[in-house]
């Protein structure tokens, strides 16, 4: 399975934006060698501003540069973008309804070694609760690149979730479009549907592939946009298959899961189980170590679309 | 500065007193003393200083100027009404449903409102993104903003204090309304900020200080600011909360609070009589 680095996909599409388009701005606060910003920063010194330690500030100056015509990415780590500098995403970005682009490394568990200190697993809830903000979390190196390009031309705040580790790479065959907004089926099935973001869409397909071995035809969704999320594929998913399972490496609090049962619970309920992380924080270890013991390996969602299975409807269950 | 433009100001500032007064008493909420205290800085700034266009918000080569105590709003609003932003009726729906004039500055309702601000200490760190694109830009135009004093106990102003520094962001000012007070009481009891001049000095400012209600002052530190190169400039404006009303003046109670009717006539009276 080959792997790609989605922060490198990020440094790479933000340096060719910057040869792109002059009012592409970036800021960092003292992690552009781990976001990857440093690429721009090197070729761009003068439209590149390090802020130091201080990520409050640095989301009020990308604010403020918004605020006068620019297009400003800021990067940090996803704990600190989000949680550090919370209320300023609030204030003076996503109220003010300016044009920031929030690109975050090290979300989830899988930041690994460094500890709870350093993962953000609340980062999805913290940005999908604000109004206007966009929440998208790429599956791969291959839509991280797409969605930077996206997100460029599109007005408004967002925030992306990238990550520390590699991820298996599920767009390598040239075809895929990403669209803000827009879940995309990544296999079919009658089942049950699976709806996964980030990291978790590659252990969801492993999942898929193994669960048809046992006879069970698994839909497979990426909704890498969590906000504005896909209301009728999950709907429509929900009709096709009467279960479904969400995966995500967040908390099952506030995250993936739960905006997929908001749609679900209001317009089309069906059997749901939310697969991430329980309520509680992250600990130390490798992100391997880590993913199989926080349950978000790929037999994890295997066993939960079984169980999963036994609740669907008698109905919807006969006709399956 | 002729005589006779400091006493245009001065009459400005008689009337924008009295529009802040009936606006918070109409509204029977809102911020009196931090509004009263910033009045000359506001009128020097928007009807002497600063270049800005009410027929053209937008202009490119406009002066910007951000709020950062934005609960110094009906002050704000009642200039921007007095240069033509909007209508001066408009003031009289301050605060109430459906109206331009939020509570805090937001630049989404109100014309001449460059961001919204309110929550404290995040206006200096938005001056300098302002300042920033511009000098990007290559755009001639100054930036000023308005810090309370209480609000520097925010970290971030700090952050930001830095951030202007390092980048030499010469094209912004900063002025800093030390009226001394804020809602739980004097600032040196609270949580002293003192040695103020000192504490910006260290970082790199180069610091004015003038009396925040004596015009000429306060127009000679505006233009000393714009000749200073390679650092950002803050004017610490010594000034008095409640300033023009005896009864409110240096009374921690108006920090939060508006004027009753018995009042508002009162202060009225003392305004006319002055």
């Amino acid at each position: 399975m080959e792997k790609a680095s989605v922060r490198e996909a990020y440094g790479r599409a933000l340096l060719e934006l910057g040869r792109r388009n002059e009012n592409i701005v970036v800021l960092d606060a003292d992690l552009s060698g781990s976001t990857k910003t440093k690429m721009f920063a090197k070729e761009f010194p003068n439209r590149f501003f390090n802020m130091g330690v201080a990520e409050q500030d640095m989301i009020g100056t990308a604010a403020g540069l918004a605020a006068s015509g620019k297009i400003p990415f800021a990067s940090t780590f996803a704990i600190f973008a989000t949680g550090r500098a919370w209320e300023q995403i609030r204030q003076s970005v996503a109220y003010a309804g300016l044009n920031v682009k929030i690109v975050a490394s090290h979300g989830g568990i899988t930041v690994g070694d460094d500890g709870g200190s350093h993962q953000a697993i609340e980062d999805i809830a913290l940005m999908r609760i604000l109004p206007h903000m966009a929440v998208i979390v790429p599956a791969d190196a291959i839509e991280m690149e797409q969605v930077i390009y996206t997100i460029a031309e599109y007005q408004g705040p967002v925030y992306v979730r990238g990550s520390r580790v590699n991820f298996p790479l599920i767009y390598n065959n040239g075809d895929y479009h990403f669209q803000l907004g827009k879940g995309s089926i990544i296999r079919e099935g009658e089942d049950i549907t699976i709806i996964a973001t980030g990291l978790m869409v590659h252990h969801t397909l492993e999942a898929a592939k193994e669960l048809e071995n046992c006879g069970i035809s698994a839909r497979v969704i990426n909704m890498s946009t969590i906000k504005p999320i896909d209301k009728e594929l999950i709907i429509e998913s929900a009709k096709i298959t009467g279960a479904i399972v969400t995966a995500e490496e967040h908390l099952i609090i506030g995250g993936l899961g739960s905006a997929v049962c908001e749609v679900l619970s209001e317009s089309y309920p069906v059997p749901v189980k939310r697969i991430g992380i329980e309520d509680r924080f992250g600990i130390s270890g490798k992100p391997e170590a880590l993913l199989a013991y926080f349950h978000l390996m790929p037999e994890d969602i295997i066993e939960a679309a079984k169980r999963l299975l036994d609740c669907k409807p008698y109905r919807l269950r006969a006709i399956a | 500065m002729e005589e006779a433009d400091i006493e245009r100001l001065k009459a400005i500032a008689k009337d924008i007193r009295k529009d802040i007064l009936i606006m918070l008493n109409k509204a029977t909420s809102g911020h009196t003393g931090g509004s009263l205290s910033v009045v000359e800085i506001l009128v020097a700034l928007f009807f002497s200083k600063m270049r800005h266009d009410p027929s053209n918000v937008h202009y490119r080569e406009r002066d910007r100027f951000v709020l950062s105590k934005g609960h110094a709003a009906p002050a704000l609003y009642a200039v921007l009404s007095r240069c033509g932003y909007f209508d001066r009726k408009e003031l009289f729906e301050l605060r109430k449903l459906g109206s331009h004039l939020q509570g805090h500055p937001d630049s989404k309702f109100t014309p001449g409102v460059e961001v919204p601000t309110g929550s404290l200490g995040q206006g200096l760190s938005m001056a300098n993104g302002i300042a920033l694109a511009l000098r990007l830009d290559k755009i001639p135009s100054r930036v000023y903003v308005l810090l309370g004093d209480g609000e520097v106990q925010e970290g971030q102003v700090w952050e930001a204090a830095m951030t202007a520094a390092h980048y030499k962001i010469d094209n912004l000012c900063a002025i800093l309304d030390n009226n001394g007070l804020q809602i739980d009481g004097w600032v040196k009891d609270v949580m002293n900020i003192e040695p103020l001049g000192k504490k910006w000095e260290a970082f790199g400012w180069e610091v004015l200080e003038i009396d925040g209600h004596d015009f000429n002052q306060i127009l000679d530190a505006l233009d000393k600011a714009e000749k200073i190169k390679g650092r950002p400039t803050i004017i610490i404006a010594h000034t008095i909360k409640g300033k023009g009303v005896s009864f409110f003046e240096n009374q921690v109670k108006y920090h939060g609070i508006a004027p009753n009717d018995i009042e508002l006539e009162k202060a009225l009276k003392e305004l006319d009589s002055n």
